[in-house]
């Protein structure tokens, strides 16, 4: 009898456990099919090719447009942008931090950093507005601050604590052996930094910068307060850009329930999803191609 | 006649971990092309010694040296040294072999590159006469590309000495090369060593001592930090000085 109770038990906690671990994944696949469910109605009406646009005006008494186009190109200049600010400094940063500086400096450091990962996007975008707007207007000469550039730099110092934590686990999990051996050929400091701990470390770092650049991609808060939200297809840093996740955020509040504008943002949604996706399979193959074994 | 004169002496070292320590007043020749094992058990100072040798107490945090290391007549320790150059002149292999995640070819033309040889040529050369030295070319030699973790442990440790032959230094710091290594490949690693003996200054820190009867020339015994006794390996086994040693020896402690 007491053995059966004991079987009984073990078995129901195993499936409290499971029930756990199987919430998430109802989660995304509810998630999923959300999104497929109010997007389906916006492809069938006006087609996959809608997305391809070149104008999004989704409020007008003639002509509504839906083109995604804009956007897409928005979200991608930010984003390259953020990366292209973010990754070599927080790098650097990691490398400074894991590999140069004393133990009593890494103590003010560490906690800095996670500070800084800490800080609100809102606060963040009220920092872009008052401060990076107007310096990047200066600097650059512009009428206005807001832009993909202003936009990006926030994003860049989303995405830095990010890297420079993730980075920094990565390099100093690095064997001393890997270090002793290089010193005792006669390496400096950096050659062995360059060539043999930063290396072995990179599969560690390139999950820091996905890691990041996933954050940067889904922000929505602070790119909205500070990249003007011009929907026009640019590739210029210091034109106004919108980008899709500004895009759901400001209009799904006053959007008619069932329109197409309402279904229309969901395509947002997805394409999004689809991104950050494909984001996610590049990070693996990565990964795959730099572990060695 | 090959010349045996000294290659490396220490004067009156002194060594600190932080405040404590490690050696105490080591002076020692270490004769050229010599092979010298240094013996003693565990916390004497052997393994300290020999990485003072290098500078390789350099990179750890808190340390302090007193007194000097000569290589050929020269302080390591004062300003007039490179410890780049001194690192290129001294090889090292480690305990645990270390190799490092790349090919086999990469780990071994690691050296050469960073001392700045790029062409390919010049570096297939460098890999080759310095994994056929090792005894390990043949047992590699179609497979370069593939990354060296893959090889066995004595494989790898043959890889290390290797590596560390591939920029032609003068001076071998063995630091219990086989400690980590069966019976097998312990026996090829002291095989190299001969091989090695004549052409090479080597030290080598062992826990064994059959080991250091077979292989060495000289032997230094350490104890506590100290530098016991030192003389030819054949006398220190068979008719030490000091009480210590032959306490050691014959197995009374350590």
């Amino acid at each position: 009898m007491a053995q059966a109770s004991q079987y009984w038990k073990a078995r129901l906690i195993r499936y409290l456990f499971m029930a756990a671990a199987a919430t998430s994944i109802l989660i995304v696949v509810l998630v999923f099919l959300f999104l497929g469910r109010e997007s389906v109605p916006f492809i069938a009406k006006h087609g996959l090719g809608a997305i391809f646009g070149g104008q999004w005006q989704p409020v007008s008494f003639e002509n509504e447009q839906f083109g995604m186009l804009p956007l897409i190109t928005g979200s991608i200049l930010v984003t390259l942008l953020a990366t292209v600010l973010a990754v070599p400094f927080g790098i650097v940063a990691a490398i400074y931090i894991a590999e140069m500086a004393s133990a009593a400096e890494r103590e003010i450091w560490k906690p800095v950093i996670e500070l800084l990962a800490g800080i609100p996007s809102v606060v963040l975008g009220f920092f872009g507005l008052v401060v990076v707007a107007p310096l990047v207007k200066e600097v650059f000469g512009l009428t206005s601050g807001l832009n993909a550039f202003t936009g990006a730099v926030l994003l860049a110092l989303m995405a830095i604590p990010t890297i420079i934590t993730i980075s920094e686990d990565a390099i100093r999990n690095v064997p001393q052996s890997y270090k002793e051996a290089s010193f005792s050929l006669g390496a400096s400091k950096l050659q062995t930094i360059w060539k043999v701990t930063v290396p072995a470390a990179l599969s560690g770092i390139v999950a820091a910068v996905m890691l990041g650049v996933g954050r940067v991609v889904g922000e929505t808060m602070a790119v909205m307060m500070v990249t003007g939200n011009a929907a026009v297809i640019t590739f210029s840093p210091t034109e106004s850009v919108r980008t899709m996740t500004a895009t759901v955020a400001a209009e799904m509040g006053e959007v008619p329930f069932g329109s197409d504008h309402y279904h229309a943002l969901f395509v947002i949604g997805v394409v999004l999803l689809l991104m950050t996706f494909g984001l996610n399979m590049v990070a693996q193959r990565v990964l795959r191609k730099y572990r060695i074994g | 006649m090959t010349d045996h004169s000294a290659h490396i002496s220490a004067k009156h070292l002194n060594f600190f971990y932080g405040a404590t320590q490690a050696l105490h007043d080591v002076s020692v020749d270490l004769k050229r092309s010599r092979v010298t094992a240094f013996i003693g058990p565990s916390g004497c100072g052997k393994s300290t010694f020999l990485r003072t040798l290098n500078r390789m107490n350099d990179i750890i945090d808190d340390t302090r040296v007193e007194g000097q290391v000569l290589v050929d007549g020269l302080d390591v320790y004062s300003g007039a040294c490179n410890v780049i150059d001194l690192r290129r002149k001294i090889g090292m292999v480690f305990q645990k072999s270390n190799p490092f995640p790349k090919s086999i070819f990469d780990n071994i033309a690691y050296g050469s590159r960073i001392h700045g040889e790029k062409s390919r040529r010049v570096l297939e050369e460098v890999v080759e006469r310095s994994l056929r030295r090792s005894g390990l070319w043949d047992e590699v030699k179609d497979r370069l590309d593939h990354n060296a973790m893959g090889l066995s442990g004595g494989q790898q440790q043959r890889l290390c000495i290797a590596r560390a032959l591939a920029v032609n230094p003068e001076v071998l710091l063995m630091d219990e090369p086989a400690s980590a290594l069966d019976p097998r490949s312990t026996a090829r690693i002291e095989d190299l060593i001969s091989e090695l003996r004549g052409d090479y200054t080597i030290v080598i820190v062992t826990h064994n001592m059959q080991q250091a009867a077979r292989v060495s020339d000289e032997t230094a015994f350490f104890y506590e930090g100290k530098l016991i006794e030192v003389g030819v390996t054949k006398q220190i086994f068979t008719n030490p000085t000091e009480k210590q040693t032959e306490d050691y020896i014959t197995g009374r402690f350590g």
